[in-house]
C-alpha cells in the first residue's frame, strides 16, 4: 500500500499538469526568422497583440526547416500556431496539407492586399522583401552600379559575400551575364541557361565569400572581408540604422513575399485569426514598415509613410527598375536540382 | 554453520537437488537480465528502432503507389518508348480526382519532382485541374481525357514524367540508395551513373573521409608528445594541465566556433600579430574554407585523442625505456621501438574515435567552411529541412552509417593483428 501513493500522487500531479493550459489565459505561438525582423513584428505585432486581447504571445525562431512543422502535423502535436515561411515552402507546405486554407473574410479585404499577397490558399503575404546588391560605401568610393560590376574583379578588387546555394546567385550571374531581367527564369529552364549561369559563376568563384546567415553580409562588409556582398535588404536597412555606412544597389533586385501561414490542426484557430487581422491592418503594416526596410502588402499602409521611409522599400517604383520577381513555380520545380547542381559544381 | 546448511540440502545426486540448484541458477539469470533490461530497452527504442526506421524509410516509396493506383496498373505492360495508351491518361485524372483534400497529392508532386524537375508543377496544375474546372465533367472517355490534359500542360507528352511514374509505382524502391552513391535506375532497369551535373554524393563522401582524416592525423601529431609530456608528470602537475585540456573539452562547440570565427577572420587576431610581426604582408585566407575548417575540428577533437593517449601510457612502465638504452639503444631508435608499440592500443582508439566523431561533423564546417568543406551531414540536413525529402536523407545516413561500420570493422580486424603481435 505504502509504494502506492507515490504513484498515484504523481499520478494526480500529472493530471493537474495536463489540465493546467485549460485554466491559463489564452495562449498563441509564433514563429519567425529572428533578428531584425524579428524585433520589428515585435514592435508592430507581438506587443500591441497581446495589449488588445489580453492573449499570451510565445515567439520561437526558426530557421525555416519545414521538417519541424511536417513532423508536427504528422505526429498530429501541434506546438507553433502562427509561422513566417518563405514563398517556395509557401506553396509546397500548403499542397501537402501543412497548413489551414484561409478565411480571408476574417483577415482582410483582400481587395487593399497586393496582388501578390494572396496567390497561395494558406499564407497571407506580410512583407514584401529583397536581395540585393550591398557595399560599404567607406571603403568603395566608386560605388558599384551593375551585376556586371559586381563580377569586375579588376574594377574592384577584393572579395564578394554570396549565399551558399545556387537560389539568388544564378539569377544574378545571367543578368550579370547580360541576360535581360525580363528573361532570366526563360533562360534558366534551359539546360544551356543553366550551364551558362554556372559558367559565370565559376569566373568569381576564387573571389567569393560564403555566407549562410542573413546576419553575415553586413559583418563582412563591416569588418572589410568583402567589398561587396549579395544581401538581404532589411539587414543592411538594420546596420544603417546603427550608423554603419552601407549602401544598397538597387539594380535588377529579386523581390519576393514573405507569408504568415496556421499550422494545421492548430489548437488557437480563433488567436491566430485575430492575430493575423492585426498584422494585416494597416496601422500593423504601416509601424512594421517604419522598423524595418520591408514593403507592406496592405497598400493602404503606404500613406502612413513618410517619403524617407517608402525611399527605402523593395517597393519604391525608384528601387524597382530591372527588379526581377523571385519565381515560386521556377524554383518548386527546379530548385531541388539546381542546388544538387551547386554541390557538384562547388567540387570543381 | 556450512554443515547445517549441507544438511538442510537434499542429498547429493538426488533429482531434487537438481531441480533447486537450476531453480536457483534460474532466479539469477532472472535477477541478472531484470537488471539490464532497463538499459536493454532504453537501447532498442533509442538506437535500434530509429536505426531501423531510417532504413525503412530509406527505401520506402509510398507516394505514387498510394495517389496513383489506377495508373499504376494502367500503366503495366508499357513499353516505356512511345506514349503511354489514352486509358493511363484517364487513370491519372481518375486518381487524381479520387485524392481528397490531404496531402497525398502534394507528397505525390514532391516525389515525383524530385525524380523529375518539374513534376511538382506539373501534378499539382493538373490536381487544381481536376479539382476545379473540370470537376462536373466526366473522366471516363480516355481519348478525350488525354486531349484534355494535353492541352491542359504539354508536359504530359513528354516520357520522363510517365516513366517516372512508371518507375515508381511499387511501394518499395532502390532509388535513393542509389542516388546516394550517384547510380540510378534507367529506363530498362539497369543501373546506370546519373549525369556528370548531379554527380555528387560520392565526391561529399570521399570529402567527409578526407577532411575526417587529415584531422584525426593531425590531433595525433598534436596530441601525442602533449599525453607523452603529461604522462611523465606527477600526478599534482598532470591534474593541473589536464584541466587546460578538460575546460575547452566541456565548453559547448557553438562558442568554439564562434571563438574560432574572431580569432580567425581576415582582421582578427592571428592575422594581425602575423601581419605585426612582418612574417605575411597580407592577410592569410583562415576562414570560410578547409584550413579553417580543420583547424577548428582538430582543436575541437583533441581531447579525443589526447584522453585515451594518456590513460594507456600512464600504463607503460618507464622502466622499459630505461631498459632498452642501458642495453645500448639509442633513445631515439628506443623511443620507436620500444615505448611507441606500448601505446598503439591508446592510437588506435583515440584515432577511432576522433574519426567516427569526425565524420559526423555538421555545424562547425556549416559555419567556418565554404560550399567545397561541407561534409555528408550537411546534405542530410539540408534533405531533412529545406527539401524535406526524407527518403533522400535517410538514405545518405544509411550509407554513413555503413561506411562506419566497414570502417570499424577493418579497424577491428587490424587491431587483432597488432594485439598478436604484441
Amino acid at each position: 500500500m505504502s509504494k502506492q501513493v507515490p504513484v498515484s500522487l504523481a499520478a494526480v500531479a500529472l493530471a493537474g499538469l495536463m489540465s493546467l493550459p485549460a485554466f491559463a489565459q489564452s495562449q498563441l505561438t509564433v514563429v519567425n526568422f529572428g533578428g531584425a525582423n524579428a524585433n520589428a513584428q515585435k514592435k508592430a505585432y507581438y506587443e500591441p497583440f497581446e495589449k488588445q486581447s489580453g492573449t499570451k504571445l510565445v515567439t520561437v525562431e526558426y530557421n525555416g526547416e519545414q521538417a519541424k512543422i511536417k513532423a508536427m502535423v504528422e505526429a498530429k502535436n501541434i506546438t507553433w500556431d502562427v509561422v513566417e515561411v518563405e514563398s517556395p515552402d509557401m506553396g509546397r507546405g500548403c499542397d501537402e496539407g501543412l497548413f489551414e486554407k484561409l478565411d480571408y473574410s476574417r483577415i482582410v479585404d483582400k481587395a487593399a492586399l497586393a496582388p501578390k499577397a494572396s496567390v497561395t490558399d494558406c499564407g497571407v503575404g506580410i512583407f514584401v522583401w529583397s536581395t540585393v546588391m550591398a557595399y560599404n560605401a567607406d571603403k568603395l568610393k566608386d560605388a558599384p552600379k551593375t551585376w556586371a560590376d559586381f563580377w569586375d574583379t579588376k574594377k574592384y578588387p577584393g572579395k564578394r559575400g554570396m549565399r551558399k546555394g545556387a537560389r539568388y546567385n544564378v539569377e544574378f550571374a545571367l543578368m550579370a551575364d547580360g541576360v535581360k531581367p525580363e528573361d532570366v527564369y526563360k533562360v534558366l529552364a534551359t539546360k544551356e541557361g543553366a550551364d551558362r549561369a554556372f559558367k559565370k559563376l565559376g569566373e568569381l568563384k576564387p573571389s567569393i565569400q560564403w555566407w549562410e546567415a542573413g546576419a553575415q553580409p553586413p559583418q563582412f562588409l563591416v569588418a572589410g572581408d568583402v567589398v561587396m556582398s549579395t544581401a538581404y535588404n532589411g539587414r543592411i536597412d538594420a546596420a544603417q540604422r546603427e550608423g554603419k555606412n552601407l549602401r544598397v544597389q538597387w539594380v535588377n533586385q529579386i523581390y519576393d513575399l514573405e507569408y504568415f501561414g496556421i499550422v494545421k490542426g492548430s489548437p488557437n484557430k480563433d488567436n491566430a485569426y485575430k492575430f493575423l487581422k492585426l498584422v494585416l491592418s494597416p496601422e500593423g503594416q504601416g509601424e512594421y514598415a517604419k522598423n524595418i526596410a520591408y514593403g507592406p502588402t496592405n497598400t493602404k499602409a503606404l500613406a502612413k509613410l513618410d517619403a524617407k521611409t517608402l525611399g527605402n522599400l523593395p517597393t519604391a517604383s525608384g528601387n524597382m527598375k530591372g527588379a526581377i520577381e523571385f519565381s515560386v513555380k521556377f524554383w518548386a520545380d527546379q530548385g531541388e536540382a539546381l542546388e544538387k547542381r551547386f554541390a557538384a559544381w562547388a567540387t570543381q | 554453520m556450512s554443515t547445517s546448511a549441507v544438511t538442510a540440502l537434499p542429498a547429493v545426486g538426488t533429482p531434487e537437488l537438481r531441480q533447486s540448484l537450476q531453480r536457483a541458477e534460474r532466479r539469477r539469470r532472472l535477477t541478472a537480465v531484470g537488471l539490464t533490461l532497463p538499459l536493454l530497452v532504453f537501447l532498442v527504442l533509442t538506437l535500434l528502432v530509429p536505426i531501423g526506421a531510417l532504413l525503412g524509410r530509406a527505401i520506402e516509396n509510398p507516394e505514387v503507389a498510394r495517389a496513383l493506383p489506377r495508373t499504376g496498373a494502367a500503366l503495366a505492360g508499357w513499353d516505356h518508348r512511345s506514349e503511354p495508351p489514352p486509358a493511363a491518361f484517364a487513370a491519372v485524372a481518375q486518381d487524381l480526382a479520387a485524392l481528397a483534400e490531404g496531402s497525398d497529392a502534394g507528397a505525390l508532386a514532391r516525389r515525383l519532382n524530385s525524380e523529375v524537375p518539374g513534376g511538382r508543377s506539373l501534378v499539382m496544375g493538373t490536381y487544381r485541374a481536376v479539382h476545379g474546372d473540370w470537376k462536373d465533367q466526366p473522366l471516363t472517355d480516355a481519348v478525350a481525357v488525354r486531349e484534355r490534359m494535353v492541352t491542359l500542360d504539354e508536359r504530359w507528352k513528354e516520357l520522363k514524367y510517365w516513366q517516372a511514374i512508371d518507375k515508381n509505382a511499387e511501394r518499395w524502391t532502390p532509388d535513393y540508395l542509389l542516388t546516394a552513391v550517384d547510380l540510378k535506375r534507367g529506363v530498362d532497369g539497369g543501373i546506370e551513373r546519373v549525369e556528370p551535373d548531379q554527380r555528387v554524393f560520392t565526391g561529399i563522401l570521399l570529402r567527409t573521409f578526407e577532411i575526417s582524416l587529415e584531422v584525426t592525423l593531425l590531433a595525433l601529431l598534436l596530441a601525442y608528445p602533449l599525453a607523452y609530456w603529461l604522462s611523465t608528470l606527477s600526478e599534482r602537475q598532470a591534474n593541473v594541465l589536464m584541466i587546460l585540456v578538460l575546460v575547452p573539452f566541456w565548453t559547448s562547440i557553438l562558442v568554439r566556433v564562434a571563438a574560432w570565427i574572431v580569432l580567425l577572420q581576415r582582421e582578427g587576431l592571428v592575422n594581425s600579430a602575423l601581419m605585426s610581426l612582418s612574417i605575411i604582408g597580407q592577410p592569410l585566407e583562415l576562414l570560410f574554407n578547409r584550413t579553417g575548417v580543420i583547424i577548428s575540428m582538430t582543436h575541437i577533437l583533441l581531447p579525443f585523442m589526447i584522453l585515451p593517449l594518456y590513460s594507456v601510457m600512464k600504463s607503460v612502465p618507464p622502466t622499459y625505456l630505461r631498459a632498452a638504452v642501458s642495453l645500448g639503444s639509442s633513445p631515439m631508435a628506443a623511443f620507436w621501438r620500444v615505448y611507441v608499440p606500448q601505446t598503439y592500443a591508446g592510437i588506435g582508439a583515440g584515432a577511432l574515435l576522433v574519426f567516427i566523431l569526425a565524420i559526423g561533423y555538421y555545424v562547425t564546417p556549416a559555419l567556418l567552411g565554404g560550399p567545397n568543406d561541407q561534409m555528408i551531414s550537411y546534405y542530410i540536413a539540408q534533405y531533412t529541412n529545406v527539401d524535406v525529402n526524407w527518403g533522400m536523407a535517410c538514405a545518405l545516413g544509411a550509407v554513413l552509417l555503413v561506411a562506419t561500420l566497414i570502417l570499424y570493422a577493418v579497424y577491428r580486424k587490424m587491431a587483432k593483428a597488432e594485439l598478436s603481435l604484441g
